[in-house]
């Protein structure tokens, strides 16, 4: 039930309910005197893919860390599943179980197996009974591929093996959508592909996905929609058929033609 | 033991006149074994006392209260930087004077043995040098690593006890180990208010016998025995807890 | 990339760039809290009926015990000294490519550097004549003080063995394949390239077996050497032997020793912090 089969490329139809599960309304945030989001509103909704571009320094990794409450905004709104992120009576944790979060840097915890990493929430958080959830830790192991490495120490992967690991640890919490940080830009070119396989699996079964990435061949392929954002604003949004093809912003043409 | 040793070095004695009489008078080889024990036992509850002073210390520098952290600054300098030996004649002498003496029928005894006074000095002299060792340790583990734990959800408490801390104590552990060997070393000092360790105990023995040389090699090789063995164990402690694919 | 996050903090407490730099007021701080604790128990022990105050004991004193504390500083500079000259003869033998002085050097390394300085102390004390005879006829007398001198001597000079090795072990191969590659000979090498890239990662280590040697020449007064400790006891006996004396005169002695060490300490700090940004 967690997982479907694979489904080799194209997004997915994006589901009839359109309600937003993620929602940014005009969200300002600034380290000091330097403005990082300069009002910030886009919608994802269940099941979608969002995917967010643009050049380095232009607010995209901020944006995702706020979303799950990591960094507090300034001003504006951010809900998920209804639920204020930035309301100070808000049970941060009920709002961290609905969102995984997955890092450039992996941030594994060292001194645990692979197997622990992805225990270690859900019983000491979520305080289930072990048996279950090693059994749903195990089956995700096998679904990021990694079966047989269960008891190796994060120091003993390779890059792409811990971010699979990191995927699944997110996913072992359930949440009902995953932030993607620039989850490739630590990796060597090739054991990118494995992570995005796995991610593109998720976005498949209808996980709903907001990736900032600078593999656009990936965001084109799996996307539903596409930000494009620069000096703290979204430039220009749509499906990834027009911003790719015919975006409208000489900024998004310019930064496109650099990358692509 | 005495009857495999005794016969060895009575006979070395004879023939050439080297007394280690502490390995074959049953008398002195006594008092050599108690003064062996009190140095362990003190080496134990030194060491033990300064480790949860560190940890305590190093929670306390993290609590919100500046006045507490003052608190901890302030004794860190102060034990850091003043000679243990003081620190223990202020201890024993200086507060020994002020602490109650209890009536044991028909002499009096302090409640406070200098045996105690010694643990409780040293074990705060060496807890002065573990805060520091362990908050490095909390400092040095990645801010990323805490993030990933308060992503899944991990309560203050809880990122702190399945991560901050097992990732800090690997991190620690070869200043610590450093530090606690030294402190095995130090409680020979203990000896200036006559707690009967080995130290204290050998200068009797050589004040009655007159074999100072080789009382001293005795001293020597127990001390080097012991510390040597403290840091083999912390060692294979250091290699048991060592993180796969790190630090090579 | 293996988490070069977690590998940056393990480098970082290693270089001591983590430890927090100390601050002027800590000074302040401590020493008030000295003085209030040494005021509160003259006051204290004034009033249980001692007829002239312990301060006032003291301030009679203290002249004499600084006399003391002016042979503690002055046998702590000279056993650096020699400490350094013998430390880093020590730690040459130790990285010589001769076995026969290199695995010698390392045992008398790890004897020094292991033994308790008390133990190390009572060893030189006792074991070393009052005084020397030279060939021709000379005397050259060893007074306890020079003997306590060369005792502290001993554990440093241990420590700064051991200091010269790591610091020489740091230094990059390609140092060493390169001074080969100019001819250099092995000696060279050492004098001209190696040991001047150790001296600035050796300075803050020897700066901090400094303080912890001069905190160590306490334990000459067990033998009766005339420093502070000596000359604290002998004017606590002096002003009558009472128990009051004992708390204010050897809180004296505590802030004496800290107030020479703490700047050292803090000097030190800086220095690792400033050679760990390079």
């Amino acid at each position: 039930m967690l997982f479907a089969d694979p489904i080799a490329a194209g997004p997915a139809a994006i589901p009839q309910d359109r309600r937003a599960l993620v929602s940014l309304r005009d969200v300002r945030k600034s380290y000091g005197a330097f403005e990082v989001l300069k009002g910030i509103s886009l919608d994802v909704g269940k099941g979608e893919v969002a995917c967010i571009i643009g050049p380095s320094g232009s607010g995209k990794s901020t944006l995702i860390r706020c979303i799950n409450g990591l960094s507090p905004i300034q001003d504006g709104s951010i809900t998920v599943d209804g639920q204020e992120v930035n309301d100070p009576k808000l049970d941060k944790l009920s709002l961290r179980r609905k969102v995984g979060i997955v890092f450039q840097q992996y941030n594994l915890f060292p001194h645990k197996t692979v197997l622990e990493n992805v225990m270690l929430a859900p019983l000491k958080v979520l305080r289930e009974p072990r048996a279950q959830v090693e059994e749903r830790a195990l089956s995700l192991i096998a679904k990021v591929r990694l079966t047989g490495k269960e008891r190796a120490y994060p120091g003993e992967l390779s890059g792409g093996q811990q971010q699979r690991v990191a995927i699944a640890r997110s996913l072992a919490m359930r949440p009902e959508v995953m932030l993607f940080d620039e989850v490739t830009a630590a990796l060597d070119p090739e054991t990118v592909k494995e992570v995005l396989a796995t991610i593109r699996e998720l976005a498949a079964e209808g996980m709903t996905c907001i990736l900032v990435t600078h593999e656009m061949g990936f965001a084109r392929e799996v996307a539903h929609h596409v930000y494009f954002t620069d000096g703290g604003v979204i430039v220009e949004d749509g499906p990834p058929d027009r911003i790719f093809r015919e975006a409208q912003d000489p900024r998004t043409r310019q930064f496109l033609s650099q990358v692509l | 033991m005495l009857e495999l040793i005794g016969p060895f070095f009575r006979d070395l004695n004879d023939r050439t006149g080297w007394n280690f009489n502490v390995f074959y008078d049953p008398y002195e080889y006594g008092r050599f074994l108690a003064g062996a024990a009190t140095t362990l036992q003190l080496i134990g509850w030194s060491l033990a006392l300064s480790l949860v002073i560190g940890v305590l210390g190093a929670w306390a520098q993290s609590a919100r209260s500046r006045a507490l952290r003052w608190g901890v600054d302030a004794y860190i300098q102060a034990f850091r930087n003043t000679p243990p030996m003081i620190q223990l004649l202020f201890f024993y002498f200086g507060l020994g004077a002020f602490t109650p003496a209890v009536d044991m029928g028909g002499y009096s005894q302090p409640v406070i043995s200098s045996f105690a006074w010694a643990v409780i000095a040293l074990g705060i002299f060496g807890g002065a040098f573990n805060v520091e060792i362990f908050r490095a340790g909390i400092e040095a583990v990645p801010d990323a690593t805490l993030e990933a734990a308060e992503s899944l959800c991990f309560s203050r408490l809880q990122t702190y006890l399945y991560v901050t801390l097992p990732l800090a104590f690997r991190i620690s552990l070869p200043a610590l180990t450093n530090n606690l060997v030294s402190l095995a070393k130090t409680t020979s000092l203990a000896y200036i208010i006559t707690v009967p360790e080995m130290t204290y105990v050998l200068n009797q023995v050589w004040s009655d016998n007159l074999n100072v040389p080789e009382m001293m090699l005795v001293l020597f090789g127990f001390y080097i025995t012991v510390v040597t063995l403290l840091a083999a164990g912390l060692h294979a402690v250091e290699r048991r807890l060592v993180l796969p694919g790190y630090g090579r | 990339m293996r988490q070069p996050a977690f590998q940056l903090g393990m480098a970082r407490l290693r270089d001591g760039g983590v430890l927090r730099g100390l601050r002027a007021w800590h000074v302040a701080v401590v020493l008030l809290a000295l003085a209030v604790s040494l005021a509160a128990a003259a006051t204290r022990l004034g009033t249980l009926g001692s007829p002239s105050s312990a301060l006032a004991a003291l301030i009679d004193y203290a002249p004499f015990i600084l006399r003391g504390f002016a042979l503690n500083l002055a046998m702590s500079v000279l056993a650096m000294a020699i400490a350094t000259v013998l430390g880093i003869g020590l730690g040459l033998m130790q990285i010589s490519e001769a076995p026969l002085i290199r695995l010698p050097a390392r045992f008398v390394t790890h004897l020094l550097r292991n033994s308790p300085w008390l133990v190390i102390l009572f060893l030189v004390m006792y074991l070393l004549p009052i005084e020397i005879r030279l060939p021709g006829g000379g005397r050259i007398p060893l007074p306890d003080w020079v003997k306590a001198t060369l005792a502290f001597a001993l554990p440093v000079m241990g420590n700064i063995s051991e200091i010269l090795r790591g610091a020489v072990r740091l230094i990059p191969t390609g140092q060493w394949e390169s001074a080969e590659g100019l001819a250099f000979t092995r000696g060279q090498t050492l004098r001209y390239i190696i040991l001047p890239q150790c001296i600035r990662r050796g300075i803050p280590p020897w700066m901090n077996w400094y303080a912890l040697l001069t905190l160590s020449t306490p334990m000459a007064s067990i033998f009766s050497v005339h420093e502070a400790v000596s000359n604290a006891q002998a004017s606590m006996e002096a002003a009558g032997a009472r128990p009051e004396l004992l708390l204010p005169f050897y809180l004296f002695l505590l802030c004496l020793f800290f107030v020479y060490i703490y700047p050292i300490a803090v000097w030190t700090r800086l220095l690792e912090r400033r050679y760990a940004v390079r």
